[in-house]
């Protein structure tokens, strides 16, 4: 397990995790081929960096289309880290893992 | 076309089209945006792109009871409420009546990181949800193109928007997409690669430091369409297009006759001043009496109770009516009615053909019989002469297409030849009056002539007139050695008349009193010469007495002799007989 830290690396290890819990919301449009590798490479990434302090969401938008203006969906899929503050956003299917990893501001195993 | 040959046969012949509702706009297009298409309207920045297309849906929710969604990129929906209130459109109580949806989309490049394949139904269930919502037939996308700035992966974003225009089609909705102008394309991403059914081309362009709005429809597939360049306006009222530049020259001609306000050149014009609906001209040089011949005109049209429009380049609204009191006019009272309304502009507040516009504009709100444009000729300062004239020729075209009289005033500068418009107009107008002022024995005087009046017959004088407390006032002509006098010369000449005519009916009395002397005379004479007859007369009558009796004692004598001598009897009845005649006679 590896730990995540935000820009302090002087940080304690240990501190970390019970603060930091992430919240993380999927948004897909249907069963189709780039949401499911979406999910499953978020799931991977997640696994893999955040194992235990994450939560991931996937939101529907054929279900819920009022979300698609009130989120400010574009484009699908659309991954967007509302905790930890600041929120951030990623388009795409997520296969890119050195991209997801900077844009959700992951600090990759090293 | 496809949604066209759904319909019943006839129809399908057709396209369909979606009325704008905004002025000009549904003429040139000859009934307005393809119906179910996507259009483009592209143009630089502030050209008008976002006003237009609001407007378009403003009023298809207002007018025709078509919701309408906007979809914009670039302002946030408060900036649009409050930008378009002071346009006049509420667009939040049309929200509130589900007329209208204003979707904001957020795009910041460096909030969006981009980890492979996407694509944009985000965006499409957005739009699919907010047409749902209220039934939209319209939607507007201001501007698609900050999709290229915010995503970077172009062609994913080029596969989408062909997709995005084909599911606009499909759901049948009149959309509008606006571009930004590319340098050397009509859009920067050459979206009208995709919108290849209307394309609509906005320009505000600066000549001579003023900046006017053009519209160009480059294209209209399957429909007929002017092609020029048309002015456009915004202003409190929104958007509005003239299509001036296609008007033809199949105006109706009236036979009626409008007074010119002044008595005499009433008369100098076949007796009934100028033709209603015709183009009047007055020329001059600066102080002649051009706007007085003006307030004439306009005063005696309101007093039959007509509406008139008064375009003034060169003195304020006050100035005018202050001025035309001291001929005696009072515009107020008209202008307190109603009947005569004012606007003025400094020429180069804007370019020619938003003067023209706005003319238009203010010509169709207030529907006048007179126009009045004093002068023409400071509309130079707008523009060059060429433009002045085609406008000034589509202006009277528009007049006498509506038939309102035009009545325009031409400030001429002393040095050019008097004969001739500033702005070369003159072949357009009907009734051309010169005003000049004449310069004799150290003074000069204002006088006029007709220099040509189409149709009618006029008076081919020169006339002196004078601005006096009761406006224009036409003297007599006096024509001297000189030419015509005027003025003073004039007044000298009207005295030397006036004792030329004194001393003339002089002669005739004293002729008439010899007369009546020599008839009394004459009288005498006869009388004279009467009374000697008479004594004459008188003088036979003794005479011719005295005889009868001499005779009759002579006869006796003869008649005694006779008897003495026993003479024939016969002898003496011959005799006897012939003096009863001779008595009976005398």
């Amino acid at each position: 397990m590896t730990v995540t830290r935000k820009k302090e690396p002087a940080q304690v290890v240990e501190a970390e995790p019970v603060e930091e819990r992430w919240t993380l919301r999927l948004y897909v449009a249907g069963q189709t081929p780039k949401s499911l590798a979406a999910f499953s490479n978020l799931k991977k990434i997640c696994e893999e960096h955040l194992a235990g302090r994450y939560r991931i969401e996937v939101i529907d938008l054929l279900v819920n289309p009022k979300l698609a203006k009130d989120d400010q969906i574009l484009a699908v899929p659309t991954l967007i880290r509302k905790l930890p503050e600041p929120m951030k956003r990623i388009i795409g299917d997520l296969s890119d893992t050195e991209r997801v990893l900077v844009g959700l501001d992951v600090r990759p195993a090293a | 076309m496809a949604k066209s040959s759904k319909k019943e046969k006839p129809a399908a012949q057709v396209l369909l089209k979606s009325l704008t509702g905004i002025k000009g706009l549904d003429e040139i297009t000859g009934g307005g945006l393809p119906q179910g298409r996507p259009t483009l309207i592209c143009g630089g920045t502030g050209c008008g792109k976002t006003l237009l297309s609001m407007e378009f849906l403003v009023r298809g929710a207002t007018q025709f009871n078509e919701p309408g969604i906007f979809m914009s990129f670039e302002e946030k929906s408060e900036e649009l409420t409050t930008n378009f209130a002071s346009m006049g459109f509420d667009l939040n109580a049309l929200a509130a009546q589900e007329k209208l949806v204003l979707e904001y989309i957020h795009i910041e490049k460096n909030e969006i990181e981009e980890t492979g394949e996407y694509d944009l139904e985000g965006l499409f269930i957005r739009l699919g949800h907010a047409i749902d919502s209220i039934g939209a037939k319209r939607v507007v996308l201001d501007t698609i193109e900050a999709l290229f700035s915010g995503l970077s992966n172009e062609n994913i974003l080029r596969a989408e928007l062909r997709r995005l225009f084909r599911f606009l089609k499909d759901r049948g909705v009149t959309a509008i997409v606006t571009g930004e102008q590319g340098e050397r394309t009509l859009t920067r991403h050459g979206l009208e690669e995709y919108v290849a059914d209307c394309v609509i081309f906005l320009n505000h362009a600066v000549s001579q430091q003023i900046a006017t709005r053009r519209l160009r429809i480059i294209k209209y597939r399957g429909s007929n369409h002017g092609t020029n360049e048309y002015p456009f306006l915004i202003d409190e009222d929104g958007f509005s297009v003239m299509p001036v530049s296609s008007l033809g020259l199949d105006h109706p001609a009236a036979t009626g006759r409008v007074s010119t306000g002044v008595d005499r050149l009433d008369t100098m014009l076949g007796g009934k001043g100028y033709y209603k609906g015709s183009s009047i001209l007055v020329s001059g040089t600066a102080g002649t009496g051009k706007s007085s011949m003006a307030a004439h005109f306009v005063n005696t049209a309101c007093q039959r109770g007509e509406r008139c429009f008064y375009f003034a380049f060169e003195e304020s609204k006050n100035q005018i009516i202050r001025n035309m009191r001291s001929i005696g006019i009072d515009l107020e009272q008209w202008v307190n009615k109603g009947l005569l309304t004012f606007q003025n502009n400094r020429p180069t507040l804007y370019g020619l053909e938003m003067h023209l516009v706005s003319m238009h504009k203010s010509i169709e709100r207030f529907q006048p019989s007179i126009v009045v444009i004093d002068p023409i000729s400071n509309l130079v300062a707008a523009a060059s002469e060429a433009e002045v004239r085609s406008m000034l020729s589509r202006l009277i075209d528009y007049l006498k297409m509506k038939q309102i009289t035009a009545f325009c005033t031409d400030l001429t500068t002393a040095a050019s030849v008097i004969e001739k418009t500033e702005v070369g107009i003159s072949s357009l107008v009907d009734t051309w009056l010169l005003l000049q002022t004449i310069e004799a024995s150290g003074e000069r005087n204002r006088a006029l002539y007709i220099l040509k009046s189409r149709g009618m017959h006029h008076s081919n004088q020169i006339r002196e007139f004078i601005l006096s407390d009761d406006g224009i006032q036409l003297r007599n002509v006096y024509v001297g050695p000189g030419g015509v006098l005027t003025g003073s010369a004039r007044i000298i000449q009207e005295e030397q008349d006036m004792a030329k005519a004194l001393e003339h009916k002089q002669t005739v009395e004293r002729k008439q009193r010899e007369v009546e002397q020599k008839k009394a005379l004459v009288e005498s004479q006869i009388a004279v010469l009467r009374a000697q007859y008479q004594s004459e007369k008188d003088d036979l009558h003794v005479l011719m007495a005295r005889e009868k009796e001499r005779e009759a004692s002579s006869v006796k004598g003869s008649l005694a002799l006779a008897r003495s001598r026993q003479a024939d009897d016969l002898h003496q009845g011959q005799k006897a007989g012939k003096k009863p005649g001779k008595g009976t006679r005398s």
